[in-house]
């Protein structure tokens, strides 16, 4: 893996300014992760800049037509530029993938804290509901408050959150607990912290650090779910610009202009492949700087 | 046996391994072996001594072409019975391997799969070599090496898993599949580390039998002690090159290369005691030596304990009794060394002492106060009192905190001002041996040594007045050891702490204890003063244990 | 001079049978949990369930008399107090009533074990051929050295980042449609089973890929390895005869939890190549809102969950004695 190592330059040598070490330790790899990742921001924030087309207006001529040059992904079957459809509806997408997310660690940060922290016999009751939840696939799980509460924007973003929430709940509780019986902990209380003290300097900060990466990741997987529930007919109906709607809309024409499905995917898989390698990253260096002797 | 070492070395022609100059390097750094050269017969034992970093393991390694996947070995002769060894392929050495030479790992726990039945493990270098022919056929000669390397139970051993044997027993059963194809050459890499005493004598004994049979021995160790007992030549290493070479009375009696020379004043022990143990450039001031004083019984103990017991629960559900009715007194300003093997019950006690484990019956006071029978609340402020300095100080240490950071943290409410306390941590520092530059850095960034200083000054940091050192030097060099059980009495006598030392180490005890208290399987067996335990034992485990313990005999 | 803490235990067989007991109560334990909480979510439901029904049966929606609203309300017991229809729920779990679907009015129960086969077949099939794929890739390239072995990495990393779905859009689109190597609609044949298992397959291998060779490369640097090599076994000895066991542990355990996902899965793969399977029921149950199907789908899911997790512990305690013991 590319792990940078950490060199300590000789006492008196000058260091080199702090952004230029950094610049040099990131991969080939993570830099192209992160221009994809500017670009869809920019999509999102801006997409004017970046459409070659008005992305409502219909072309009853061009009705169908494969990637060219002229539409770059091709046009659905009125006629409108399937990449400037696509780069419309990132903002939506976007904001569904953060806000599932937001909502998914929010509720693990309770539950794997609380589990963690809080003895046994708050953590058996909380292990014991995350170990049913898991027991629920993730879209079985989200399918099921769909039926519940019927299918809008909200409803989608609260069930691919709790949906996803067990999985990172276990990952924190698992990491407090690790962090509660290390040896650092241990030797706070012998100086004679006060448990308050100990959880604020050393249980909390440490095992909160993975969230940065699970926070990168969790995006990723968030509009992944979120668009399958939309393929599914389940998420934002067509004709909004939605990558989950346009994926729900392009099913039908797969056999005839496969590009209206696949394209919208592409886009879907782009962005979360970079959230990853920006995520493995992250993780790569936490781990390097934290890791063992 | 003593026949054997005093003799001639060997006529070239029954030399069966040759090594002339070897070089050692792993890509396109130093070398890590430089110009090693020595020669083996039959029936003689070759050690090679060092301390991390010398590069004994990278020459034994090489020697059975494993020194490492990007390792480039190089020597002017490379030869084991004639077959010049430089130009073989990888099909060669999987010949010699196991067949020629044996190869016997440190720590049979991880040196055996965890997966696989012992006898197994065992049978697979015959089950290679295609030796013992049909499956029954090797599991019995596996059950005949079980019984010559004394395994007791050998058919039902066989079958079991490593860790459902005992610490001894797994080692030699990793000696046993060593010597499964009766090798020429048995080569023991720190065969007796992490091992007990007593399990330690054993495997020393096994290793002499194997010489006494007539195979070649090369054993790579950290302990001096150790090899003086079965080898008929030394090679001491430091940073990859021989500096100095003998039968043990040359190494001992005259050592000529001052290396040499400081690693033998290194060694505590029963003669050490009341002396420095590292050079005189090590420590930053002028500390009185002389035997520490005796404390006068008259003030009261800083720690008493009483009747203490206390009962762990295992995974099977079964409860063990770890600690059963110790009962010991710390007086000011003294070193109370509590030793014992593994399973004996100190750390638990340690861990009792400084209040993190409240005992099932027994109490513990700390000057005069109640200890473990109060609430955690009252304890708190009172646990300047007492600090601990841990052998693994790494885990001890938040890793994202910088050595200012972890000292200063246990300087406590006061000073309050922040100019202060910063003084107070450069002080601190300095008393520890560690230059101001070091503030900033992280422990991962320094050495064993290093940390375990900023450990040091991290539990006199609260002007404590006992100070539990639970195995502090066990993972350190020998040499850096020296320093660090230095620093420790120097602390003591400019400070006046008292100090509750548990080691498995009984030269270490003797040489920094003022009494000490021997436990087995948590029981005190014996206590008093460390001369009279230690020189005049009454006890017969502790005779035991200070029988196996290996002796540097030196001249003078 | 073995020390207690050796002392293996030998209380062997009664220790088994209660752990089997014990473990037993907990998927008990668990199921009527996960039951308890559909019953909680569908309490949630806003609006007035008869309301919905009748909206349902209508097609659209109507205002109906208070006198019909009472009828519904009757006959599915929505009047009732809560823990009355919470015990009346558990009372015909128990009995495997799982309700009637408010769509088709047929028992749940029936309408899901016509349906569950093609899904589990789906399901299984991809689970085998992701652990076949997964352990093939990492022997490959831990038999060299690193450029290899970086590819695989990168190459399994991004497959357990792709949703399945397009995946099996690209499959289907390439090998189906235009290369016309296998049917676009295969129902019951075996050529039929080839695209959408592959689609399946393929992101858990790249996940159980990078699990396997994780652990691969630290088994090999492990004491024992290199002692195994010392009695002269070669590379491929050692990998297969010692570091495979090791490495395939977390893997075995990551199975449990890999079905809920191939389930997951299998709803999409499902609708992509118009299978049929308990996808297509469970799709069509959510837009109608059909509450005891749905629930009665997620219900069995969460049971075979459950039994896989207990048989893949125990097959974890087969492969590593340690457990075994302790």
């Amino acid at each position: 893996m590319n792990t940078p190592t950490l060199t300590l330059p000789a006492p008196g040598a000058r260091r080199p300014h702090p952004l230029t070490a950094l610049a040099a330790s990131v991969p080939g790899s993570v830099g192209l992760a992160g221009a994809v990742l500017l670009f869809f921001l920019v999509a999102a924030l801006w997409p004017q800049a970046l459409q070659t087309h008005d992305p409502l207006q219909m072309d009853l001529a061009a009705v169908l037509q494969a990637p060219s040059a002229a539409h770059l992904f091709g046009t659905d079957q009125t006629g409108r530029d399937t990449y400037s459809r696509l780069i419309e509806g990132t903002r939506q997408s976007l904001g569904i993938g953060l806000g599932a997310t937001a909502l998914s660690l929010g509720l693990a940060l309770l539950l794997g804290v609380t589990a963690g922290l809080g003895g046994r016999v708050a953590d058996a009751v909380i292990s014991r509901v995350l170990d049913v939840l898991f027991a629920f696939p993730t879209l079985f799980l989200a399918l099921l408050f769909v039926t519940v509460f019927g299918v809008s924007v909200a409803t989608l973003i609260v069930a691919v959150g709790v949906g996803t929430a067990p999985g990172y709940a276990r990952m924190i509780r698992g990491q407090v607990l690790a962090v509660r019986g290390a040896g650092y902990v241990e030797a706070a209380r012998a100086l004679g912290h006060a448990p308050a003290r100990i959880v604020r300097q050393h249980i909390l900060p440490n095992a909160i650090r993975p969230l940065v990466v699970m926070l990168t990741l969790g995006v990723g997987q968030s509009i992944v779910w979120a668009s399958g529930l939309a393929f599914l007919g389940l998420g934002v109906a067509p004709p909004s610009p939605e990558w989950g709607a346009l994926l729900d809309a392009g099913r039908s024409y797969v056999t005839r202009a496969w590009w209206l499905e696949v394209m919208p995917g592409l886009a879907i898989v782009a962005f979360a492949l970079s959230v990853t390698v920006i995520g493995r990253h992250l993780q790569d260096r936490l781990e390097g700087k934290v890791g063992r002797p | 046996m003593t026949a054997a070492r005093d003799a001639l070395p060997a006529a070239p022609a029954d030399i069966l391994l040759r090594v002339d100059n070897l070089t050692v390097s792993f890509g396109q750094g130093p070398a890590v072996v430089r110009g090693v050269s020595f020669s083996l017969a039959p029936g003689r034992c070759l050690a090679i001594v060092g301390e991390s970093g010398s590069g004994k393991s990278v020459t034994a390694r090489a020697l059975v072409g494993l020194a490492g996947p990007r390792a480039s070995v190089q020597a002017d002769g490379l030869a084991f019975g004639g077959e010049d060894l430089r130009r073989f392929a990888d099909r060669d050495w999987r010949r010699l391997r196991g067949k020629h030479v044996g190869f016997v790992l440190q720590d049979a726990l991880v040196s055996l799969d965890p997966l696989r039945a012992v006898g197994d493990e065992i049978g697979e270098g015959l089950r290679l070599h295609g030796e013992a022919g049909s499956r029954a056929q090797r599991q019995a000669r596996v059950v005949e090496l079980l019984e010559r390397v004394r395994v007791p139970e050998p058919a039902v051993k066989a079958r079991q898993l490593p860790h459902e044997l005992s610490g001894g027993q797994r080692q030699r059963a990793l000696i046993a599949a060593a010597l499964a194809l009766d090798p020429q050459v048995l080569i023991a890499d720190e065969p007796t580390t992490a091992l007990d005493v007593t399990v330690q004598a054993q495997v020393l004994e096994l290793l002499e039998e194997t010489r006494a049979r007539g195979k070649a021995l090369i054993i790579i160790s950290h302990d001096l002690a150790v090899v003086s007992r079965v080898a008929d030549e030394i090679l001491v290493m430091r940073h990859g090159e021989v500096l100095e070479r003998g039968s043990p009375a040359e190494i001992f009696g005259a050592p000529r290369h001052p290396y040499t020379r400081r690693l033998l004043d290194a060694v505590p022990s029963a003669h050490s005691r009341g002396t420095r143990l590292a050079p005189a450039s090590a420590p930053r001031w002028a500390a009185p030596t002389g035997s520490p004083a005796a404390p006068s019984g008259l003030t009261p103990p800083v720690l008493s304990a009483r009747h203490l017991v206390k009962r762990f629960r295992g995974p099977d559900g079964v409860a063990r009794t770890v600690v059963r009715d110790v009962s010991f007194d710390l007086q000011a300003g003294e070193t109370l060394g509590i030793v014992g093997e593994s399973g004996s019950g100190k750390s638990t006690v340690a861990r009792i002492a400084l209040a993190l484990e409240t005992p099932d019956s027994g109490a513990v006071t700390l000057h005069g106060q109640p200890w473990s029978a109060v609430t955690e609340r009252e304890r708190r402020p009172r646990r300047r009192g007492i600090s601990v300095i841990y052998q693994d100080p790494l885990s001890s240490f938040d890793p994202r905190w910088t050595v200012e950071r972890l000292v200063e943290d246990s300087l406590g409410p006061d000073p309050a001002d922040r100019a202060q306390r910063s003084a107070r941590v450069s002080e601190l520092l300095d008393l520890v041996g560690l230059p101001a530059a070091f503030r900033h850095r992280r422990p991962i960034e320094l050495s064993g040594g290093q940390r375990q200083r900023v450990a040091i000054a991290r539990a006199i940091a609260p002007e404590p007045r006992v100070i539990v050192c639970d195995e502090p030097v066990s993972a350190l060099d020998v040499s850096i050891q020296a320093q660090v059980l230095d620093l420790l009495g120097d602390l003591k006598a400019q400070l006046g702490v008292s100090y509750l030392f548990i080691s498995h180490d009984l030269g270490v005890v003797h040489h920094l204890s003022d009494r000490v208290l021997v436990m087995n399987q948590g029981e005190v067996v014996e206590s008093g003063a460390v001369d009279e335990v230690f020189l005049t034992p009454r006890a017969p485990y502790t005779q035991r244990l200070v029988a196996a313990v290996p002796r540097l005999h030196r001249a003078g | 001079m073995s020390t207690p803490i050796d002392a293996p235990g030998r209380g062997g067989r009664g220790l088994a049978r209660a752990r089997l007991l014990w473990q037993g109560l907990g998927a008990v334990a668990a199921l009527w949990a996960a039951a308890s909480f559909t019953f909680l979510v569908q309490t949630l439901m806003p609006g007035d369930r008869a309301m919905l029904l009748i909206n349902m049966a209508a097609g659209n929606l109507t205002n109906p008399s208070p006198e019909e609203i009472a009828a519904v309300n009757a006959r599915y017991g929505f009047d009732d107090p809560v823990l009355v229809q919470y015990l009346r729920y558990l009372g015909n779990l128990l009995r495997g009533d799982l309700g009637v679907s408010f769509q088709q009015h047929q028992p749940v129960l029936a309408m899901i074990g016509e349906q569950i086969g093609p899904t589990l077949t789906l399901a299984f099939s991809a689970l085998v051929t992701a652990w076949v794929i997964a352990v093939a890739l990492t022997l490959a390239c831990t038999a060299r050295e690193h450029p290899l072995s970086r590819a695989a990495s990168a190459l399994q990393v991004a497959l357990a980042t792709i949703p399945p779905y397009w995946i099996g859009t690209i499959l289907l689109v390439a090998f189906a449609v235009e290369l016309r190597w296998f049917p676009v609609e295969g129902q019951h044949s075996l050529a039929g089973l080839v695209l959408p298992t592959l689609s399946l397959a393929l992101p858990l291998a790249g996940y159980l890929g990078q699990v396997l060779q994780d652990e691969f490369a630290r088994v090999l640097e492990q004491p024992f390895v290199t002692s195994a090599r010392m009695r002269g076994m070669g590379d491929l000895g050692v990998r297969l005869r010692h570091v495979l066991r090791h490495a395939v542990l977390p893997g075995v355990t990551l199975s449990g939890w890999a079905l809920g996902k191939l389930l997951s899965g299998a709803v999409l793969i499902e609708a992509v190549f118009a299978r049929q399977g308990l996808g297509g029921l469970l799709v069509a149950a959510t837009s109608a809102r059909d509450v005891p199907l749905v629930t009665g789908i997620v219900l069995t899911s969460a049971a075979v969950y459950v039994v896989t997790n207990l048989l893949v512990d125990h097959a974890y305690r087969l492969i590593d004695p340690r457990i075994r013991l302790s």
